[in-house]
């Protein structure tokens, strides 16, 4: 495994929730990473947000990590769960809840 | 010259044989935003009925599309929103 492939292993499964985008939780740079940080927010679970401009390396090797093109990307638990679309996907469906119960990771969904 | 749009119609139709395929050029949504640039066509939205997702996850069938667009992806192409759907469904 090369450095950035360990790195970001070793990132994804040292915390239960990691978005890798555009910008941070507090000022995304892109309409696709904030709107996954609205949805992880509504949802209430604890995440860490990882922001890829600020690390060439990052940006380009969590790509090669996951097999998957584009930014942002949801990582549950050390899995890959997909991208903005699959995850406002399951987020209306109430699968993306359930995923983190069923994860163990406590959700303070607003009633 | 194709548009990008037509590009990534072409790719689709041979390698998912859509039921229905739509593809819509949102880049004049993104002026201005990272990844914007000029002459467009880096934002586009795919809406796409293919007996290939049938049974599939929606992880498996974004990577079936992303397959198909891997050359548009790692060029021009900055952001790609995918609706992906077996025939029958919703």
């Amino acid at each position: 495994m090369s450095d950035i492939n360990a790195r970001i292993d070793a990132e994804v499964k040292a915390n239960d929730v990691v978005l890798f985008m555009k910008g941070t939780p507090q000022f995304p740079m892109c309409g696709f990473s904030g709107q996954v940080v609205q949805i992880l927010n509504y949802v209430g679970v604890p995440y860490k947000g990882v922001n890829v401009l600020e690390d060439q390396e990052i940006r380009e090797g969590i790509k090669a990590y996951s097999n998957w093109p584009t930014i942002p990307q949801l990582y549950v638990k050390g899995e890959f769960v997909g991208g903005c679309d699959i995850t406002r996907e399951m987020f209306q469906a109430g699968e993306l809840q359930a995923l983190f119960e069923e994860k163990g990771i406590a959700v303070k969904q607003a009633s | 010259m194709p548009t990008m749009a037509d590009r990534i119609a072409g790719k689709l139709t041979a390698g998912l044989a859509p039921e229905h395929l739509q593809v819509i050029d949102e880049s004049h949504q993104h002026h201005g935003h990272a990844g914007w640039r000029e002459g467009g066509e880096t934002h586009f939205r795919v809406e796409i009925v293919s007996p290939a997702f049938a049974g599939k996850s929606r992880l498996e069938r974004h990577r079936l599309v992303n397959a198909a667009l891997a050359e548009e992806l790692a060029g021009r192409v900055h952001a790609l929103a995918i609706v992906a759907r077996a025939p029958g469904e919703g």
